[in-house]
């Protein structure tokens, strides 16, 4: 019995999975494609990928796009878990409210009107267009995303943990490495990576922001597309794709190792014990 | 914690590798001189291949960036956080521009090859005495129909898009004086009407062509029609001439009651920070076998007569292209609205938009 | 922790919040005062209540953001909780987030080619005998393809928040003789709401305004807000009527915002006590 709707849940995966990778598949079957159309494969050939290598223009955006990405998401990182650590201990409700929604704000407007209301912003700053304005816009609309998903983390946190820690003299600074970050690490990870992700897709904020030559991806894919499809593209999709399963495999086998050392203290943790005996 | 520290290390490690590889990949393009022109065109405007010439010639960087409409380079020209040392506009942003003071008045003793232009191009309204921009391309705005779909020559004029036969089948620039021109001119009125009642008249006309409407795109026209996704489209002249090469199944007509005609001039914006590499990329393209190479790489139609000469034939003498005296009479260049009008007739086509739906 | 280091720690995010959202709204709000001949005036405003499009434009709106999130929560949600029931759950997972890293107009690019006359769709529904379809350009296509896209973002908050769920209380559930269907409707689904409420307010918003695929894959049949304000600040160079068009969405949304964050704190007390 349970075997059996173990099955069905399978499939079900399996059918997700494949809807969610056709797309990818499909540029990056009719990337070998020789006739040059997204339309009828009519026989094998690297030159795209050929044309790729020696399309130094594209491959330099590729790079700048993985750096903002980069970085982009360890700045709002930071910024975005200690702002949810200043959110969660605020002491009056209605600051906290306040906060929460400041901090929903950008989440809530799309994307357009923060890449308008931040190209008005750098308009009357003076600041130049290019590099830093794409980064600065990054890092600002993937903060409240981290706080989205550090928050919750801190609500789960056991308390008592704190205030048996400050009871035991350790400081502010203390209390935060040793026990609100640890607890919270999950939601700090998830949000590094959700950050990374909205960064990566971004093209609105983007297309709004830069200038002077900077682009990334999804612009220069943007202007190029629209001249109709370059199977150059869908080279670049093929190995960008590679380079995500390359890291993510690279992400598990590290996570898998962790795993099972962490196992095996905890076996020996005498504290775990307690743990599950306490309600 | 000490395993967070790490990790962000590692990530500030990454960006400084990706950095010095965009600072390595700009070095082997060769030309890692410190002296750049930014060019600011519209997308698949330019034969690639002279701008690799033009860096080789001068020794200048070419830094080179597209945009889709006039509007959008407008903003960014007019936000002041750029730097181009050339863009080129259509006439009426030009005019719009040249009055706002976001473009920079040219030395004409720097200009070396005017005297290649046709004079019907130079000293337009837009620009008297060129002293704010020199010709890049001109066109007309047409009908474009695949005859594998539509019986050949059944397309003549505007009115033939309002057929029945033709529900769901046609594509549409994405552009608000294109489409309302196209009903005003229908109706025998001109592209620049400032006259509520007329503009409203069009606009009743265009619902009514709602229906045989299938999309209303931009650039994406070109694909679409080559793949034979749509049997007719509205496009431009020069995009018109690029599907006809990639496929023969497609015609361009100008229509009987008349279209648009427009230019794209070149211009040195007011915040450019490079004069001389502009003043030297503009006589480079006035130069006959540049333009001549350009037009015939793009298929848009060149203003430089000198480079007309070293076009081929069956090319200037297409009247769809190149159209006669007689022709030219029914065309029309768009002016400047002001901003009265011009929201105006946006808000109609937009309105125009939301009809679609049904 | 005391209020003083308190300011110091936080101090980097308040200047976002200075910087990036309150000045921003603040010139936002100034614009939208803002006619399109550059004086101070009300009449955008008055324009967006008055005017039937722009209500039922932003009436659409909602009704696809709203249908897109739905249909996106319904495939999502068993997806996660069949997750958290696999073998190998975190490389599922991973397998599942990696489309999101490939570019959105990559993907975009993909559908219309799989969807047009000559497309692979096409080509299947030739070959099963349903003949060619106009696929491109339609209201279901584009809907397809924003699900397709959001998905990933809806399953990730939904995932981790049964992920949390204290085995122990499962076990608990169990115990008690439960039925792993009983144990789903009263131990899983309630205390899984809270990702399913993230999942919602970082799909609904995004497909309020995504004007790519409007364009793209709707052939700009589909009028979104999001549409709306591009071509406004984009195209029209009406700022102040883009301006308005955000702020009305941007009042909106904070008062969904309040409300199911006030909901969300009742329910737990509750539940605590």
């Amino acid at each position: 019995m349970k075997k059996k709707s173990f099955s069905w849940a399978n499939l079900y995966l399996i059918l997700i999975f494949v809807l969610l990778y056709t797309p990818i598949l499909y540029l990056i079957f009719y990337s070998f494609n020789a006739a040059g159309t997204m339309n009828a494969f009519t026989g094998f050939t690297g030159e795209h990928y050929q044309a790729l290598a020696d399309d130094t223009r594209l491959i330099r955006i590729a790079l700048d796009t993985f750096r903002v990405a980069l970085l982009s998401s360890l700045f709002a990182t930071v910024i975005g878990t200690l702002g949810a650590i200043g959110i969660f201990f605020v002491k009056q409700r209605k600051t906290q409210t306040t906060l929460l929604g400041l901090n929903n704000v950008l989440l809530v407007s799309p994307d357009v009107i923060i890449g308008a209301s931040f190209l008005l912003l750098f308009t009357i700053a003076g600041f130049r267009l290019g590099f830093f304005s794409v980064l600065f816009s990054h890092i600002a609309f993937s903060i409240p995303i981290v706080v989205l998903m550090v928050l919750p983390k801190l609500e789960e946190m056991n308390l008592n943990m704190v205030t048996a820690a400050k009871d035991l003299g350790a400081n502010n600074w203390q209390v935060l490495k040793s026990i609100i970050i640890p607890s919270i690490k999950p939601g700090i990870l998830a949000g590094y990576f959700m950050a990374f992700t909205y960064s990566i897709d971004d093209f609105a904020v983007t297309f709004f922001v830069t200038g002077n030559g900077f682009a990334t991806l999804s612009v220069e894919i943007y202007s190029r597309a629209r001249q109709g499809i370059s199977l150059e593209i869908n080279a670049l999709s093929t190995i960008l794709f590679i380079l995500a399963l390359g890291l993510v495999s690279g992400y598990y086998y590290v996570q898998q190792q962790q795993r099972t050392r962490r196992r095996k203290l905890t076996d020996i943790d005498p504290t775990n014990h307690q743990k599950a005996v306490s309600p | 914690m000490k395993q967070l520290i790490q990790l962000a290390a590692v990530i500030l490690g990454v960006s400084g590798l990706l950095y010095i590889g965009s600072l390595y990949v700009d070095r082997s393009e060769g030309s890692a001189g410190s002296d750049t022109l930014n060019i600011f065109n519209w997308g698949d405007y330019i034969d690639p291949a002279l701008l690799e010439q033009f860096e080789e010639e001068t020794g200048y960087r070419v830094v080179y960036e597209t945009f889709d409409s006039n509007e959008a380079m407008y903003t960014k020209v007019q936000q002041g956080g750029t730097a181009y040392d050339i863009a080129i506009p259509s006439e009426y942003m030009i005019d719009r521009m040249i009055d706002e003071g976001l473009v920079h008045k040219l030395d004409q003793s720097k200009i070396e090859g005017l005297d290649n232009i046709d004079a019907d191009f130079l000293d337009l309204s837009f620009d008297p005495g060129n002293q704010y921009s020199i010709p890049y391309f001109w066109g007309t705005l047409g009908i474009i129909y695949n005859d594998e779909m539509i019986e050949e020559g059944a397309i003549q004029s505007w009115s033939d898009l309002w057929n029945p036969q033709y529900k769901d089948d046609i594509m549409l620039i994405d552009g608000a004086r294109e489409i309302m021109g196209i009903g005003l001119q229908t109706l025998g009125y001109s592209l620049n009407t400032q006259d509520d009642e007329r503009l409203q008249e069009a606009f009743d006309l265009l619902e009514s062509l709602a229906p045989n409407v299938k999309a209303l795109v931009a650039d994406e026209i070109k694909m679409y029609m080559i793949q034979g996704e749509a049997p007719l489209a509205v496009t431009f002249s020069g995009e018109a001439a690029d599907m006809m090469w990639e496929n023969e199944s497609l015609h361009y007509i100008l229509p009987e009651e008349g279209s648009n005609l427009w230019f794209d001039n070149m211009i040195i914006p007011e915040t450019a920070q490079n004069e001389e590499a502009a003043y030297a990329f503009i006589n480079f393209m006035l130069r006959p076998e540049v333009a001549a190479q350009n037009a015939d790489y793009i298929g848009y139609s060149t203003p430089n007569e000198a480079a007309m000469a070293l076009l081929p034939e069956e090319t200037i003498e297409d009247p769809q292209f190149y159209p006669t005296e007689e022709m030219m009479e029914n065309l029309e260049v768009y002016e400047n609205l002001g901003y009265e009008y011009l929201g105006k007739y946006n808000d109609l086509f937009l309105e125009f938009k939301m009809l679609r739906r049904e | 922790m005391t209020s003083k280091q308190n300011r110091l720690l936080f101090f980097p995010y308040f200047i976002w919040i200075g910087l990036f959202v309150l000045i921003p709204i603040g010139l936002l709000i100034y614009q939208s005062f803002i006619g399109i001949e550059g004086t101070f005036t009300l009449e955008n405003i008055v324009t967006y209540f008055t005017s039937a499009t722009y209500l039922t434009m932003t009436l659409q709106s909602f009704i696809y953001a709203f249908l897109i999130t739905v249909i996106t929560l319904l495939i999502s949600y068993p997806t996660a909780y069949f997750l958290t029931q696999a073998k190998r759950k975190d490389l599922w997972m991973l397998l599942l987030i990696l489309p999101t890293w490939i570019n959105v107009l990559l993907k975009a690019y993909a559908f219309i080619g799989l969807l047009s006359q000559d497309g692979s769709v096409n080509g299947f529904f030739d070959w099963i005998g349903l003949g060619r379809q106009q696929l491109l350009f339609t209201n279901a296509s584009f809907l397809l393809v924003a699900t397709y896209i959001e998905i990933p973002f809806m399953l990730l908050p939904i995932y981790n928040a049964i992920e949390e769920i204290d085995p122990n209380l499962l076990n608990a559930s169990r115990d008690l003789g439960a039925s792993s269907w009983e144990s789903f409707k009263n131990v899983i689904f309630p205390l899984s709401l809270s990702g399913v409420r993230s999942g919602i307010q970082v799909v609904f918003i995004p497909s309020l305004s995504l004007f790519m695929l409007t364009r793209l894959i709707g052939g700009n049949r589909v009028i979104t807000l999001g549409t709306a304000i591009e071509q406004h600040f984009l195209v029209t160079q009406n700022w102040g009527m883009g301006s308005t068009i955000g702020i009305v969405l941007i009042v909106l949304m904070v008062l969904t915002m309040i409300l199911t964050s006030g909901r969300k704190k009742g329910k737990k007390g509750v539940g605590r006590s």
